[in-house]
């Protein structure tokens, strides 16, 4: 059976929010960039269902997604430099013992 | 209103090749440069050298003032019979607009060029007289340094071309007499006479600006020569208008003129703005003799006869200049009766002195009373004023000086340790007695001559100030004469410590230059050379009027002669008997309580404790109550930044998510 666009909706609407709720509740800096490309990916999933059952023969969708991929792969590089440097500085890539900054 | 000895000659730049401009510049130029020289490298390096450098600059700068006042006198200054004014440097300081500017320049007319020359020949007498009485002193370098620049600002003021300038120089001599009173300023009463001194003629000067602003406004210029013509001028228009505004009763003319005239009487030291001359004695014996008795001091009186055509426009301020002067005059000279600080006795003398110069120019103007119908003597005040000041500045230098030499080989000020000193000191007795007979006006000394010509004029103006001129010149020459007997006679000889003798050849020179001008000045023919309106004054001697005053003098120093020749209980008697007002008098009158009373209790109390009070609980209050607040709202909201990055996360969703239920649900714009 092939899947339709509401089901499709369905797990990208689940992905997306799984994500967030990682981002709050998840103190590790890993797991919260992974929550943040579970959150990019969900609206990647958007992007290609509704390409393909409202404009089947437009090709906008899939270049925003290709776009996004892209956009996330540069942004990992960046986190995963943040991350270490925090690593460095401060033995660990909990974001709670990294709080310095407040007033 | 107008008269023809207002005219004042046409303004006219200085003729090619009569006199140099550079000449003239370096004349108040070089007393600077020695105050920026040793000001500079003094203390370190030149030290000793100072007092020399110094007197060798105010030598050139005197000689070069007198060879000014020659080549002006006798050679360029007269054209057709009247003395004109130059302008023989003009620079334009401050452009405000095509009409209105602050200029610097050097004004030559016969009134400054004779204070060119007081000022410079006093100034290097006192220059030379210091090398030996100043000697040994820590701050020799400041102390020339200060002197210059007084010599510098002093210069300046003489010469200004405008109403600004004279300002300015005004100030500058402030700066340096409050430097000079304040010169041993680890003394505490020379630190508050100082600080006396320069806020008592602040507070004149506060009237002297206001004065300037007044009359520059209404003539529309602050030039001298512009202002005073287009002031004086019978129906120019600005001459129109300072008369007709009024002001509580008097004309904008009138206020002006009574403005400046405060701030000459505050530096002038006349009553009741004379406080802070007494206090200012506790200066070095020089500086005092150069600042607060020769030339600062009657600077009020040269800025009354500097604007003296636009005083004479207006009845009112010339009343203001005569009752004034002849008060201070009369006031001053009753107190010196009675005090016994040396320098004292000789301040209230200058205060008494220069209230004769005051009403001198006061009583020059028009003829406003009964049975003085004589009018071919008008003017004749103002020659006598300049004249009494170019006399009393040689005097009064050689009074103080003398003053000085009695100070430095007894080492006291008072007159109660002094006495029989003419053995001791027999150069400063002769000049001193010199200066003495010049000051009471006996003949020929040069005081008889500048006196009977303001005697002369006070008797065609008013009998009355005449009987209390001539009453003041009594008096005069008895404390004169009670100092000079309680020095020089009276008890034997106190001489404690060491002996030094009277001063070496530096003390001795300018006190016998001094005494051959005191002898000889007064043969002068002044009515030649200085008038109000240039032209040479008819010379009148009036052995009517001699005789008076000379007779007033004699009966002075015979009185004192018979109290304090010798020591006896004369003076004691008398006190006793006049008891009650001869402590008010011995207390000045209690003017310096009453002006602590007016300051201390009425001021502070009713203006200075609810302005301190306003300051600290409205102004304070408002400046604190704004920073309270600031810091009560982000103390309650500073928690949004607690560096949890999750936290801004949501704080970052919310935010969106509302901005998206705005504006999908609630706000439309289109």
């Amino acid at each position: 059976m092939e899947p339709g666009l509401n089901q499709l909706l369905f797990i990208s609407t689940a992905l997306f929010f799984i994500g967030v709720f990682g981002f709050f509740t998840r103190r590790n800096l890993i797991t919260m960039l992974m929550s943040i490309e579970l959150v990019l990916n969900s609206v990647n999933l958007n992007f290609i269902a509704f390409n393909k059952y409202l404009w089947p023969n437009k090709m906008d969708g899939l270049f925003f997604s290709i776009f996004i991929i892209a956009i996330a792969a540069s942004e990992a590089a960046v986190a995963i430099a943040i991350i270490i440097n925090l690593y460095r500085s401060h033995h660990s890539i909990d974001v709670s013992t990294a709080e310095e900054m407040k007033f | 209103m107008m008269n023809d000895f207002l005219q004042i000659p046409l303004l006219q730049i200085l003729p090619a090749g009569k006199g140099s401009a550079l000449a003239l510049l370096l004349i108040p130029l070089l007393p600077l440069a020695g105050f920026l020289l040793l000001g500079i490298f003094g203390r370190k390096h030149i030290k000793n050298a100072s007092g020399v450098i110094s007197t060798g600059l105010l030598v050139v700068s005197a000689s070069l003032s007198l060879y000014t006042a020659y080549s002006y006198f006798f050679d360029y200054g007269k054209v057709d019979g009247v003395y004109q004014k130059f302008i023989a440097v003009q620079y334009t300081w401050l452009q405000f607009s095509p009409g209105v500017s602050i200029d610097m320049g050097i004004l030559l007319d016969p009134i400054s060029v004779m204070m060119l020359v007081v000022v410079s020949f006093i100034s290097l007498m006192v220059h030379i007289y210091s090398l030996g009485y100043m000697k040994g002193e820590e701050r020799f370098a400041t102390y020339y340094a200060f002197l210059g620049l007084f010599t510098f600002s002093m210069l300046g003021l003489v010469v200004a071309s405008n109403l600004f300038q004279l300002y300015i120089f005004w100030e500058l001599v402030g700066v340096s007499s409050f430097l000079l009173i304040g010169f041993y300023y680890n003394k505490p009463s020379a630190v508050a006479a100082c600080k006396k001194a320069f806020i008592v003629t602040r507070f004149a000067d506060l009237g002297f600006l206001i004065g300037i602003l007044i009359l520059s406004f209404h003539a529309e210029t602050l030039d001298f020569n512009t202002l005073i013509q287009r002031l004086t001028i019978d129906g120019s228009h600005q001459l129109h208008t300072a008369n007709t505004s009024m002001f509580l009763g008097a004309s904008a003319l009138t206020w002006g003129a009574i403005l400046i005239f405060i701030g000459g009487a505050g530096k002038s030291a006349m009553f009741p703005l004379h406080i802070w001359l007494p206090d200012a004695m506790e200066g070095p014996t020089p500086v005092s003799a150069l600042i607060h008795a020769a030339t600062m001091v009657v600077a009020g009186v040269y800025l009354v006869a500097r604007m003296y055509p636009v005083f004479s426009m207006s009845n009112g301020a010339m009343h203001v200049v005569t009752i004034v002067g002849i008060f201070s005059a009369l006031f001053a000279a009753v107190i010196a009766c009675t005090q016994t600080d040396i320098k004292r006795i000789l301040a209230y003398s200058t205060m008494s002195q220069i209230g004769f110069m005051m009403f001198a120019l006061g009583v020059s103007g028009e003829n406003l009373f009964e049975g003085s119908l004589n009018y071919s003597n008008l003017g004749a005040g103002y020659t006598g004023s300049m004249f009494h000041l170019f006399t009393h500045a040689i005097f009064k230098a050689l009074l103080f000086l003398g003053a000085g030499s009695v100070i430095h080989f007894i080492h006291s000020n008072d007159i109660k340790d002094m006495g029989g000193l003419r053995k001791y000191l027999p150069v400063t007795h002769i000049t001193f007695l010199i200066a003495c007979l010049a000051i009471s006006g006996v003949p020929p000394f040069a005081g008889f001559f500048s006196k009977e010509e303001i005697m002369l004029a006070a008797w065609q103006h008013d009998k009355m100030v005449y009987y209390i001129a001539l009453f003041t010149s009594g008096l005069t020459a008895f404390y004169m004469f009670r100092l000079y007997f309680s020095i020089f006679w009276n008890k034997g000889a106190i001489v404690h410590g060491e002996h030094h003798g009277e001063g070496g050849f530096a003390m001795m020179l300018p006190l016998i230059l001094l005494a051959v001008g005191a002898i000889t000045a007064g043969f002068i023919p002044f009515g030649n050379f200085i008038t109000a309106d240039g032209k040479p004054l008819p010379a009148e001697f009036h052995w009517q009027f001699s005789i008076a005053p000379v007779a007033m003098a004699l009966s002075g120093i015979f009185s004192a002669l018979w109290l304090y020749k010798n020591e006896n209980n004369k003076p004691a008697a008398i006190v006793k008997t006049f008891d009650g007002f001869y402590k008010v008098v011995y207390n000045k009158f209690y003017i310096d309580e009453l002006y602590l009373f007016i300051t201390k209790k009425v001021l502070f109390n009713l203006v200075g404790r609810p302005a301190a009070w306003f300051d600290k609980n409205i102004v304070n209050g408002l400046v604190n109550g704004a920073g309270n607040t600031t810091l009560f709202i982000s103390e309650k909201i500073k928690g949004f930044q607690s560096g949890k990055v999750q936290q801004y996360a949501i704080y970052f969703l919310a935010g969106v998510i509302s901005l998206v239920v705005l504006f999908i649900y609630i706000w439309h714009p289109v």
